[in-house]
């Protein structure tokens, strides 16, 4: 190990570190908000948008990520819709991530049984306090694991978006092996890196799981 | 639809189909050595030493925390650094994806091991079945009914990363593509379009059909 050339260039992965986070950030958060339209399209059966909302879970659950981001980042200008590399990375993630978090949170509403809702209404809860103090902590303690599976997964995932320019932790790590060859530093600092993003958000996950698990506190 | 005359010039689907080829040989040949691994990997962890347990945990952890794609690089370019191992862009994919579908795949062999009921154990027993029998005809045929679902979704997603393989310089479909792509650049500059287009599908016409198998599966032995 060559000391001074990772004091020298962890700064950089620092920054590398943070545009990993910001793009995967983004792209987790449209994830949930595309994941939750769709659970709610899926569980309420809503005619005709049921079937577009079940046609794109399984496109975008059987394609690549770095498919996808090629389509969008070197074949959508041909059709005149330009995005930068970060818009480009946040819409692939949230395109890939969304059909996750729908099923993740599906699970969790179709996990709560019938006799809930109808115990609810004999109590005389009305729609709302059924749904957020019934539903919704139970549709939640089942769907959290998921949910955070997902969240996981796409951190790992935002390391293709190097392959649009985006100088994420993959990027640096191949720059500074292409420029140094100090392969040896580079790769040890580039898994250092992703473990300090992703261990505390595993051990946060599992917390929040044991957390909201209210079947078996 | 302009641009798309791209895909009627010749060759273009011969092409395309053998970068498919080899993006499906690699997702292939790694499925069909995860298997072994997996078997392997999932009866290590089942056991009681400690000493083998920590290492499997570490194992497990570690390849599962790391971008498939890192994996890759590490392997790539960090072993042809470390022991003057150089591996070429093929056999490194291969045998990142071998470990990672090893380890993914032995969790799956230890969850559906560890969820036999030890009453099937011993009732074999009572019933005088030599160990061996017991394992090969009451543990195992349970035991696969239980993880295969999970396998199957296992081999999409084994079949999806492949596609990092053109990031190392593997030439498969992807690959293919932006070759085609760049040869009709001045004929056909709205090819990119239809080309990614066509890959996209390509790729969702491999996987979808082992995510349909996949939920047939766990539909008809959920209740087992």
């Amino acid at each position: 190990m060559d000391w001074s050339f990772v004091t020298q260039y962890g700064p950089y992965f620092v920054n590398a570190a943070y545009m990993t986070v910001f793009i995967s950030f983004w792209g987790v958060v449209l994830a949930i908000a595309v994941g939750l339209l769709c659970a709610a399209v899926e569980v309420g059966r809503i005619p005709v948008v049921h079937g577009i909302v079940r046609a794109y879970i399984e496109l975008s659950r059987n394609t690549p990520l770095l498919v996808q981001l090629y389509f969008l980042y070197f074949g959508l200008p041909k059709l005149g819709v330009v995005l930068s590399s970060p818009a480009c990375a946040i819409v692939g993630l949230a395109f890939l991530g969304g059909s996750y978090m729908s099923e993740a949170l599906r699970g969790g509403f179709e996990a709560v049984p019938r006799v809930q809702l109808e115990s609810a209404h004999v109590l005389g809860l009305t729609r709302v306090q059924t749904f957020s103090h019934v539903i919704l902590p139970q549709a939640l303690s089942t769907a959290i694991p998921g949910v955070v599976a997902n969240i996981i997964f796409l951190i790992k995932e935002s390391s293709v978006v190097s392959a649009i320019a985006l100088a994420d932790v993959m990027y640096v790590t191949k720059d500074l092996m292409g420029m140094y060859y100090d392969t040896y530093e580079a790769l040890v600092l580039l898994v250092i890196t992703y473990l300090v993003i992703l261990l505390p958000i595993s051990i946060i996950g599992t917390v929040l799981e044991r957390r909201f698990d209210y079947a078996r506190r | 639809m302009q641009g798309a005359e791209i895909l009627l010039q010749p060759g273009v689907w011969p092409r395309l189909f053998q970068g498919l080829w080899v993006t499906i040989w690699i997702a292939g040949v790694s499925v069909l050595l995860s298997i072994p691994v997996g078997l392997a990997v999932g009866w290590l962890m089942t056991l009681r030493n400690p000493i083998v347990r920590f290492i499997m945990r570490l194992y497990l952890d570690f390849i599962r925390i790391m971008p498939q794609l890192a994996l890759l690089f590490i392997v790539f370019y960090g072993f042809a650094r470390a022991w003057n191992l150089n591996l070429d862009a093929t056999s490194s994919s291969l045998l990142v994806f071998v470990l990672w579908g090893g380890a993914e795949l032995g969790d799956l062999v230890r969850g559906a091991l560890e969820s036999i009921p030890r009453s099937q154990y011993e009732s074999s027993y009572v019933l005088g079945l030599s160990s061996w029998q017991t394992f090969t005809r009451v543990i195992l045929p349970q035991a696969i009914r239980r993880m295969l679902p999970a396998s199957v979704n296992l081999a999409t997603r084994i079949v999806k990363t492949t596609s990092l393989v053109v990031l190392l310089g593997v030439v498969e479909v992807i690959k293919v593509g932006q070759q085609i792509i760049d040869a009709n650049r001045f004929q056909f500059p709205t090819g990119t379009l239809w080309i990614y287009g066509v890959i996209f599908f390509m790729y969702f016409f491999v996987c979808w059909p082992l995510s349909i198998v996949a939920r047939r599966l766990e539909k008809r032995w959920a209740h087992d």
